[in-house]
């Protein structure tokens, strides 16, 4: 207990969170600060690049075993599977209709890329490695949630939820998927020496980045939750805390069961607590348009992003290190 | 100078559905249009802002497109079978154009 709180309080004062906060204390004090949205995409293709690219590099000079293809596949199952869980949580937790709910329930079992970043880069502050397929994992992670989120609809709903071709090639193609999937497969392709190459570019001004971005996000936070604070219920509020804790621990048991490092183990967690922000709120007002957006970005953004940021990130590595002895 | 009557169609509708407006107008003949970006706004589903956008969700377009009167029915029903279900507002003005031809 005493090393997660030690973990926390060290996380908690990271140049990351702390931008974070800014972001979050400018938005609720009305300051008129703000990236430009133009910067923030800039940012945010920085970031998938990056981290794709890294991975893939890694990939190829640990080279690649049956333990990758498990990965995906449960990552693949687990995106299909949260959304349910998240389901039936927010129905015995909430008040939610069918439809929101089903909608919530479809972030809950994407990912956010953002989460995924800040935690590798805990992961490496503290010494540890991970498999450097787990940006892949994450990639196949964002899409499978959204079609969950549709059956439940179609199941339970009333509702009839839109699923057009169209659809389908937008989700399967988000820009955010292409990018870090390309990069992923040109840092595999050119390995280590092309890591070196452009290391300048991508390794050391990292951290720089991730701190503006995550200055905006906070500034997105922080307005979502001042403007839309009245569709935040205590059980919402609950659930929004309470579904990364029940997310992690599918993904701490697909971690286990695959035999990942401590590192792996907890970005798997990591990636299973996470709530999307990107591809399902997009694909959302598409499918489903009668569900309220401001409920689903919210929770996404405003309640279980910051909880995973500061709380959740040192207690997925606490818990990994100690069930696998790292 | 020689002026002509046209209706002015003005669609504000969400970001995520720009692609697929534009494709039902073109499909029923209305080639021109223009696309502009909405800074923000206000209205029944809440407040929107594009800044700090990190997703095309929350986000908001304005079509615009101009044409003759006796289009305006198809344009209508091609436009309404997009925007039905979703957030957004269809308006449409009087307005003259020259080159009349154009249109």
């Amino acid at each position: 207990m005493d090393g997660i709180l030690a973990l926390a309080a060290d996380n908690l004062l990271s140049p990351i969170i702390l931008f974070f906060a800014l972001g979050v204390a400018a938005a609720f004090a009305r300051s008129d600060l703000s990236v430009p949205e133009a910067v923030a995409k800039g940012l945010s293709i920085y970031l998938l690049f990056a981290i794709g690219f890294k991975g893939g590099a890694s990939v190829a000079s640990h080279g690649i075993d049956a333990t990758l293809v498990l990965s995906l596949v449960a990552g693949v199952v687990l995106s299909f599977l949260l959304p349910v869980v998240a389901f039936g949580l927010l129905k015995g937790m909430t008040r939610l209709s069918v439809t929101d709910a089903a909608a919530v329930a479809g972030h809950y079992g994407s990912i956010s890329i953002v989460t995924f970043v800040a935690a590798s880069s805990v992961i490496t502050s503290v010494g540890l490695s991970s498999e450097g397929y787990m940006v892949a994992v994450a990639a196949v992670m964002e899409a499978p949630a959204i079609l969950s989120a549709l059956w439940i609809i179609a199941r339970f709903g009333k509702t009839q939820a839109e699923m057009e071709e169209g659809l389908v090639r937008e989700i399967l193609l988000n820009g955010s998927i292409v990018l870090l999937v390309g990069s992923f497969v040109i840092g595999w392709i050119t390995g280590e020496e092309g890591l070196e190459m452009i290391a300048p570019f991508i390794v050391a001004p990292f951290q720089g980045v991730l701190c503006l971005f995550l200055l905006d996000m906070g500034l997105v936070a922080g307005r979502g939750l001042r403007e839309a604070r009245s569709v935040l219920t205590p059980g919402l509020f609950a659930f929004g805390v309470l579904m990364p804790l029940v997310g992690s621990a599918f993904g701490l048991a697909a971690g286990l069961l695959l035999g990942l490092s401590p590192g792996g183990v907890m970005l798997f967690m990591t990636l299973a607590a996470s709530a999307s922000y990107i591809a399902v709120p997009a694909a959302m007002r598409v499918a489903l348009p009668e569900a309220n957006p401001s409920i689903y970005l919210t929770l996404s953004l405003g309640v279980t992003f910051p909880f995973n940021l500061t709380l959740g990130i040192p207690i997925y590595l606490a818990v990994a290190r100690a069930l696998t002895g790292g | 100078m020689q002026t002509q009557k046209a209706k002015r169609v003005e669609i504000t509708i969400e970001a995520v559905m720009e692609d697929r407006l534009t494709a039902a107008l073109i499909k029923a003949g209305v080639t021109g249009f223009t696309i502009l970006p909405v800074l923000g706004g206000s209205g029944r589903s809440g407040q929107w802002s594009r800044e700090g956008q990190v997703s095309r969700a929350g986000g908001m377009v304005s079509v615009v497109c101009i044409i003759r009167p006796e289009r305006l029915e198809t344009l209508l029903e091609a436009a309404f079978e997009v925007v039905e279900r979703h957030i957004g507002v269809v308006s449409v003005t009087d307005c003259e154009v020259l080159r009349a031809e154009r249109f």
